[in-house]
């Protein structure tokens, strides 16, 4: 119970108040008192606690299977350096740090992990978080919506189908319409698409995603993003696999404003879907509409650099129904984590697990797609995930596979009806040669079954 | 410079390290130019590479320099700065937990979505509610949620003109923040002269037009809103909504339900009252509960569960039931955010429910409730209590009377603290108490440290009297003085850049 009141405090702090017991000071009026028997699990001593839990973890078996899945959220190896420094106590049990007196540490962390996004997107600001991939989604396109207070979003059909569920989710509360840019055969947005639909002057935003949901790098051309700009529409570029950006030109090159994304990759634990780590940065001009928390620098009395939190007339905890966003929890612990595996990586281990990627990836689409009966489904450059077209449903094949052991990828029928044939592949650092071979062959004889079969 | 106090500077990380100072955690990869066109590739990198040991070293010396509930009390009020037992994380980190991608398919990973059902089923018995959604991250995001469902009922029954959200005074700024969010117009309710939102007045504003009342109970001046049946009986006769803000759910914890009071809606932070470590300000977890009438609103996924034909060895109920995610419902307002839910934090909270059961958690909110009052008898020797009355898991307290006396403000109170090794409270909310300081001391701290923090709130009224400018100077002995916060905003500098040094 981690509570730590002997009866004699409990009898002291009771007289001290001055009432007769704890019933006395929680009596509420009989008309709202509790009206159902509590039905809550049996309370269970530490070490029998730990064995119920281990009973849970052990019925986890897709923990432990050969995984070709990401879709959003990739496998990656995490120095164990991180852990030991993200669980001590002092970063775990703090709170956000409006004491900037006694948050220095912790302010500083977030001044950094604000400074890895810049650096890494190219952009000149980032905030402190947000909850994940798809808010910041959401979030990035409000601020484009209260930039040039257009009510109308378009986004391509490439972008994460999570993430433009969310974003459906927080128009429909906004009253905002969203509109859908199409792909195009190789893999990539089709913008021809794009710029006709830009020149109707009425999008706020125009979103994109690279690497797309389909692994394959995407984004504007010069003419779409002259296109784009001379809409007055604000481009937005996605990243779900943050890793990419090691790598890829950054969304800054090819002209957005604003920039979203998932952080998982660094050393963020799977840990079925969450806690996760969003990211919006952005140009100058949008500063005070980015939502959530900034850290700034300043001095202190004395003159000493000193960080604290900053631009809060933008929260609502000042502003309340006039914020630019309700977001008050931020995810400041998975960003700390985040930052500590920049710093562990650094340019030259990032550059590595980023050509490992490349690498491994490219062994697997070529290992795959060499077996009859399978075709990589688009031609445009991936990064470490690609489409296969296994030419029958989808379902018997990834269950047969799971049958030997492996995770072979998302099902893309599952969000795309016109891909019901296709399987989503990501490769990582930790995908062994031996893991390919399994899948390879695994492949070849479940195709090869079905094949038959028809 | 000393060996054990943190220097009042720590070089930026960028500024540390030599370019190729790497650590082999992979190999080394080919150039990217073998696998990428190099028109696709960025020119450059701009990251510092450092030592293993510089790494370490760093983000130890940041967390000397961060003041964690580990390191002493933590009185934040309306935040719950309780313990985080270590056993919650232990089982968050299993391997089996950790290593789980939200794509994995249900047949393996009915572990994660066992403790999913568990705790939606334990929340929904503890708060009265028909059943919860653990999808949305945050308190913030669960009231976004809360708001989402009421647009799309009122819609879909018709009730288009219901376009008010009633949010009291006493609030959270995120209330009036998430009603904007979804096209809502705001009417602000003040409270009454005992601190509570009034019948009389509350059913001044109700109409054909009200959507929904955000109320949360204990308010956010630690009191009991004791009308508060007949302000949702008005509420509902008025054909609106009642939302319960769980902020303060640590006051009521298995000894009154909001389902009970007769809300139609509510979150939980379970960072606050399931013992989730706050980690600087998040990740944070809000499932968002419903009664009956709007669980077919509820942000997807659900998990639901079906019998099993033979149950297994551990015999507990949920062990004889096969789990499945549930995205399939037509009226979900949809999902707020990318994967399910923050599992690692619904392990913990789960966890903390299994440390307790039924009869720990009614006496975890008692022993709360207790805590506060007692130091509230206490600080009201010293400070003005605009509320003497029973309270609940916090309290408010003014220095008003003291800052004309002396010119000490509450922000001045709470900086002293922070010599004495203590978090201060929150200041300045609620924001009808002027000089408001809202204290919460939480069920874990003892006796000891409670009677501790009421003699060094005591002395430090005291050097108000006597010496008001050793206040104005405070803090002291932390790693940097008061920050210059006009300048942070007139001149924002929100990141590292080469060229600024």
């Amino acid at each position: 119970m981690y509570t730590p009141h002997t009866e004699r405090d409990i009898r002291e702090m009771l007289e001290a108040i001055g009432v007769s017991s704890l019933e006395e000071l929680l009596r509420v009026p009989a008309a709202v008192a509790l009206k159902a028997e509590l039905d809550i699990v049996p309370a269970l001593p530490e070490y029998q606690l730990a064995r119920r839990f281990e009973h849970f973890a052990r019925k986890n078996t897709g923990a432990d299977a050969i995984s070709f899945l990401g879709a959003g959220a990739y496998r990656h190896y995490a120095p164990p350096a991180i852990a030991s420094l993200a669980m001590r106590g002092e970063f775990l049990t703090a709170y956000t740090p409006y004491q900037a007196e006694v948050s220095q540490g912790y302010l500083q962390a977030i001044y950094e992990w604000q400074s890895y996004i810049c650096l890494l997107t190219g952009m000149d600001i980032a905030n402190a978080s947000v909850y994940d991939g798809a808010t910041a989604l959401a979030e990035g396109s409000i601020m484009a919506i209260n930039a040039n207070g257009r009510r109308k979003l378009l986004v391509s059909r490439a972008v994460d189908p999570n993430y433009r569920a969310v974003l459906k989710t927080y128009c429909d509360g906004l009253d905002v319409e969203i509109d859908e840019i199409a792909v195009r055969a190789d893999g990539t947005t089709d913008l021809d698409a794009l710029e006709a639909a830009v020149a109707s002057r009425t999008y706020a935003a125009v979103a994109l995603q690279s690497p797309n949901f389909f692994g394959a790098v995407d984004g504007l051309s010069p003419s779409a993003r002259d296109a784009v700009e001379a809409s007055g529409t604000v481009p937005i570029t996605v990243v779900s696999e943050a890793l990419s950006l090691a790598a890829l030109a950054t969304p800054a090159s090819w002209g957005a404003q604003i920039v979203v994304g998932e952080a998982q990759s660094f050393g963020v634990a799977l840990a079925y879907g969450g806690p996760y780590v969003g990211f919006i940065a952005s140009t100058e001009e949008h500063m005070r509409r980015i939502p959530g928390r900034l850290v700034g620098k300043s001095v202190d009395k004395e003159g000493r650099p000193a960080y604290v939190l900053t631009l809060q007339a933008r929260e609502q905890h000042i502003r309340r129904e006039r914020a630019t966003s309700n977001i008050c929890t931020n995810q400041a612990h998975c960003a700390l984590i985040a930052t500590m595996y920049l710093s562990l990586m650094g340019k030259t281990g990032l550059r590595d697990v980023a050509a490992l990627n490349l690498e491994r990836s490219r062994e697997a689409a070529t290992a795959v797609s060499s077996i009859e009966g399978i075709d990589l489904k688009f031609t445009a450059p991936f990064f470490n995930e690609f489409v296969i077209d296994v030419h029958q449903d989808t379902a018997p094949v990834l269950a047969a596979l799971k049958a030997r052991g492996i995770l072979g990828g998302v099902d893309l029928g599952r969000f795309y009806p016109e891909y019901a044939t296709c399987i989503l592949v990501a490769a990582t650092e930790l995908t062994t040669t031996a893991d390919i071979a399994a899948l390879a062959a695994s492949l070849q004889e479940v195709v090869h079954v079905h094949a038959h079969a028809r | 410079m000393s060996t054990l106090t943190p220097d009042s500077t720590q070089p930026l990380i960028f500024e540390l390290g030599q370019e190729g100072r790497a650590n082999r955690y992979v190999e080394t990869g080919k150039p990217l130019d073998a696998f990428l066109p190099s028109s696709l590739l960025r020119s450059e990198l701009p990251l510092p590479d450092n030592s293993e040991l510089d790494v370490v070293r760093h983000f130890t010396k940041l967390s000397q320099r961060t003041f964690g509930i580990d390191l002493g009390f933590y009185p934040l009020g309306s935040c719950t700065m309780k313990y985080n037992p270590r056993v919650n994380d232990a089982m968050a980190s299993l391997p089996q937990f950790r290593d789980l991608h939200p794509y994995a398919p249900d047949d393996m990973a009915q572990g994660a979505l066992q403790v999913m059902y568990e705790l939606e089923r334990n929340l929904a018995s503890l708060f009265g509610m028909a059943a919860f959604s653990l999808n949305p991250s945050a308190g913030a995001h669960a009231e976004l949620a809360a708001l989402l469902i009421a647009k799309k009922y009122y819609k879909e029954r018709g009730e288009i003109r219901r376009d008010k959200v009633i949010v009291p005074d006493t609030a959270h700024g995120t209330n009036p923040a998430s009603a904007a969010m979804c096209g809502f117009k705001v009417i602000s309710l003040p409270s009454d002269e005992r601190g509570r939102v009034s019948v009389e007045e509350i059913k001044k504003v109700l109409g054909p037009d009200t959507a929904v009342c955000m109320m949360t109970n204990p308010n956010t001046l630690g009191l009991f809103e004791d009308h508060i049946h007949e302000i949702t009986a008005a509420v509902h006769a008025a054909g609106g909504l009642m939302y319960y803000d769980g902020a303060n759910a640590n006051a009521i914890m298995g000894n009154v339900r909001p389902g009970d009071m007769g809300f139609d809606l509510m979150h939980l932070n379970l960072h606050k009252t399931f013992t989730i470590p706050h980690g600087g300000g998040g990740a944070g977890h809000g499932p968002i509960g419903v009664a009956a009438h709007l669980v077919d609103y509820l942000p997807t996924p659900l998990v639901v569960a079906t019998p099993k034909s033979n149950g297994d060895a551990m015999g507990s109920p949920s062990d004889r039931l096969t789990f499945a995610l549930d995205f399939d419902r037509p009226k979900s307002i949809g999902p707020m955010r990318s994967f399910w839910s923050n599992f690692a934090h619904a392990v913990r909270a789960l966890a903390y429910i299994y440390s307790n059961g039924a009869e720990g958690l009614a006496k975890v909110s008692q022993l709360a409730v207790l805590n506060a009052n007692y130091v509230r008898v206490k600080v009201a020797e010293f400070l003005e209590a605009p509320y003497p009355e029973i309270c609940r898991h916090e309290f408010v307290v003014s220095a008003q009377t003291l800052k004309k006396a002396t010119g000490v403000r509450a922000l001045d109170i709470a900086k002293a603290l922070l010599d004495h090794g203590m978090m201060a409270p929150t200041v300045y909310f609620p924001l009808l108490v002027p000089e408001c300081l809202m204290i919460e001391p939480t069920e874990t701290e003892s006796k000891e440290t409670l009677d501790r923090f009421v003699e060094v709130l005591r002395g430090i009224v005291q050097t108000a009297q006597s010496d008001p400018q050793q206040l104005f100077d405070a803090p002291v002995t932390t790693v940097v003085g008061r920050v210059d916060e006009t300048r942070a905003a007139r001149q924002p500098n929100l990141r590292w850049e080469a060229q600024r040094g």
